[in-house]
């Protein structure tokens, strides 16, 4: 056997934006545009009819492709993803701006690919400089509108065919590419640019093809590639795969779809009960943990973002640069779905800052008490959340807060964060809602004062157990005392709901008691507005929310609220759940 | 001439849709119809020219309206504001 010297092309790991869930692994087909190039030519008044009769029929043209296009993802999607399409077909059709072109043809006697190419450029460069995102958006629309139409100017066919199947991967794809594309047996795509709710995102998770966009030169690096896996929940890629890394992928899709058929039709049903009460559903996310996108999909948002991830193994706090960037990045991916940020909540067992010696840290500075002590890394903070709210879809929540004061002083430096961006001309939303977290326990027995500062509650389980009941978890000789079904927490918990309420907020959790599928009909019949899980049991929850009526819920409720041992409630808690529900199993 | 301001009521601003909707009502009338906002001011009957506004919700916008049905055109215009474009 004659001995080869083959050689191995090193691996590449890319990190995107996760836009369209499900992993691909395949062979590469590059994508790339040839951008029109344009002459400025003078033209003499016997040939501006000519012009403008080939600028008439490159419209034509261009209007009938954006029809079949149409038509396609008609047939192939549904009505609603079409209106992709019709931002640039209306262009086309934009009567004032043809006038104005045609006008200046025959004004300043110049080619017609010239006056396109300027005219809708003016159009296009204000919109790429908007502050506004979506704005920015629609300005890669009336680009691509007008690069059909150059290209129709100067004949060029479209390119649309592949051979066999492949992962696509490119600059930018418009959605009439993405759309176009996918006559052929597209694995995935893979961009430079993009963000989540770019048309190739839309598209993508419409046609169910893998995507990750904002790769930012997976085109440049693909060029000898000859696999590529694309993860779609991770927004990963790896150009040409060691052997391992495909066995580690072809396992992570079994045990997606397994996750896939347990969500299976769920993933786009509301948290509602039978008889109508509607819950919101969300995740608890660290950033280290993949933001696997299947896992949230099927939920109503992020209710919990523990930021202090971002501390950890650091000696110094992130700048403000750097929190924005993660902040947004994860607004972005979410979007429209809320995301909730609380705050740094650090400080006891999660000490990072200067090492303080604490007797009982659990008891000590910690929580929102750091932030205020420290109001210059706080304003920071705060400025980077609100930076990263400009598609009003992120919240804010304090943690461990004891004390109303401690809710006035950080709305006070959120006001000052705001004065301050305004004067710097930095947008943000400025209806950005706050709340606040409910797990010391004078915070849950004035949750109803609590309730007048802020825009909601979250239930923070653990620790509010924890106080109440003063056990340390970690302690192994007591830590069996720590019961979420002792009678003192749900009548704590029947508590904090009601007096949150009767002020207007909503009251959700984000303990662990939140995804423990024997607490779910419990905590539905004493009120609770929302459930904000680990995203591997939401589809258990939500398929337990979905199988009982609020009306038989609040009686299960107020029956173990008559109950004084943690015992009676487990079993009696338990006897319901073998009866509705025989295959989720119970602790 | 006729002139109003209106605030965009809509929680996601002058976006395609109710874009689509201003310029196709716009296009029934005869009078010009001009847009300005924040001194930037462009046609009301070009759809890549309500686009370049990028009007957020919560933005006053200036409508002008001049031609012999100005009155009907404003007051069919200054409706749709005011409806918030049928959304929601």
């Amino acid at each position: 056997m004659a001995s080869e010297s083959v050689q191995k092309k090193e691996e590449i790991v890319l990190k995107g934006i996760p836009a369209s869930p499900g992993i691909a692994i395949g062979p590469v087909f590059l994508f790339q545009r040839q951008a029109p190039v344009i002459e400025e030519r003078s033209i003499l008044e016997e040939d501006v009819k000519r012009e403008v009769v080939r600028l008439e029929q490159a419209v034509a043209r261009s209007h009938r492709e954006l029809r079949k296009i149409l038509d396609f993802a008609q047939k192939k999607l549904g009505d609603d993803k079409v209106k992709i399409f019709e931002a640039q077909l209306m262009i086309l059709e934009d009567f004032v701006l043809f006038n104005a072109i045609y006008s200046r043809i025959r004004k300043e006697l110049k080619n017609a690919e010239y006056v396109v190419q300027d005219e809708i450029g003016k159009y296009h460069r204000l919109m790429a400089a908007s502050k506004d995102e979506y704005t920015r958006e629609r300005a890669h629309d009336v680009e691509d509108a007008r690069n059909r139409m150059l290209r129709n100017l100067q004949e060029q066919k479209l390119i649309s065919r592949l051979e066999g199947s492949a992962v696509i991967v490119s600059s930018y794809l418009t959605a009439a590419d993405a759309m176009i594309l996918s006559r052929n047996e597209v694995l995935g795509y893979a961009t430079d640019l993009g963000g989540i709710t770019s048309h190739t995102a839309l598209l993508s998770r419409a046609l169910k093809i893998p995507a990750v966009v904002g790769l930012r030169n997976v085109l440049h690096l693909a060029h000898d590639v000859d696999r590529v896996i694309l993860d779609g929940y991770s927004g990963t890629v790896i150009l040409n795969p060691s052997a391992e890394s495909v066995k580690h992928y072809e396992t992570k899709r079994d045990r997606y779809h397994e996750f896939e058929a347990r969500l299976a039709g769920l993933r786009e049903l509301p948290a509602e009960t039978l008889d109508g009460r509607r819950v919101e559903l969300s995740v608890n996310v660290e950033f280290e943990q993949e933001l696997e996108f299947i896992k949230i999909q099927g939920s109503d948002g992020i209710g919990l973002y523990r930021s202090e991830y971002l501390l950890v193994g650091r000696e110094v706090f992130p700048s403000e640069e750097e929190q924005y960037q993660q902040y947004r990045l994860l607004a972005e991916t979410m979007y429209p779905k809320r995301v909730i940020i609380r705050t740094f909540d650090v400080g006891g067992d999660k000490v990072m800052l200067d090492p303080v010696k604490e007797n009982n840290p659990f008891l000590g500075w910690r929580g929102i008490r750091v932030m205020l002590d420290k109001p210059d890394l706080f304003i920071e903070q705060l400025r980077a959340i609100l930076r990263a709210s400009t598609r009003k879809n992120v919240a804010m929540m304090f943690p461990m807060v004891s004390n109303i004061k401690e809710v006035r002083r950080a709305k006070k430096l959120l006001e000052e964060a705001k004065h301050q961006l305004r004067k710097e001309n930095v947008s943000f939303d400025p209806r950005i809602k706050i709340g606040v977290m409910v797990e010391v326990p004078s915070a849950a027995v004035t949750a109803e004062d609590l309730a007048e500062e802020v825009s909601f509650l979250s239930i923070g389980t653990n620790d509010l157990i924890q106080y109440l009941l003063a056990v340390d978890r970690g302690n192994d000789i007591v830590s069996d005392l720590y019961q979420e079904f002792h009678p003192a927490v749900i009548r704590f918990l029947r508590r904090i709901i009601e007096r949150g309420k009767r002020k207007d907020v909503w009251v959700g959790m984000c303990g662990e008691m939140a995804g423990d599928p024997l607490a779910t009909i419990l905590l539905l019949g004493l009120g609770l507005d929302e459930f904000s899980v680990v995203p591997n049991v939401l589809p258990e929850i939500k398929k337990i929310i979905r199988s009982v009526k609020y009306a038989d819920a609040r009686k299960i409720a107020n029956k173990v609220l008559t109950m004084q041992t943690e015992d009676e409630v487990k079993d009696h808690l338990k006897s319901v759940m073998k009866k509705k529900f025989p295959d989720i199993p119970i602790d | 001439m006729v002139q109003r301001e209106v605030t965009i009521k809509n929680r996601a601003g002058l976006h395609t849709r109710p874009a689509a909707s201003l310029v196709k009502l716009a296009a029934k009338f005869k009078a010009d119809f001009f847009i300005d906002k924040d001194g930037f001011e462009i046609n009301g009957k070009s759809i890549i020219g309500v686009m370049t506004l990028a009007a957020e919700q919560g933005a006053k916008l200036v409508l002008r309206f001049s031609g012999e049905d100005e009155q009907e055109a404003c007051n069919a215009v200054v409706e749709l504001f005011e409806s918030g474009f049928n959304e929601q």
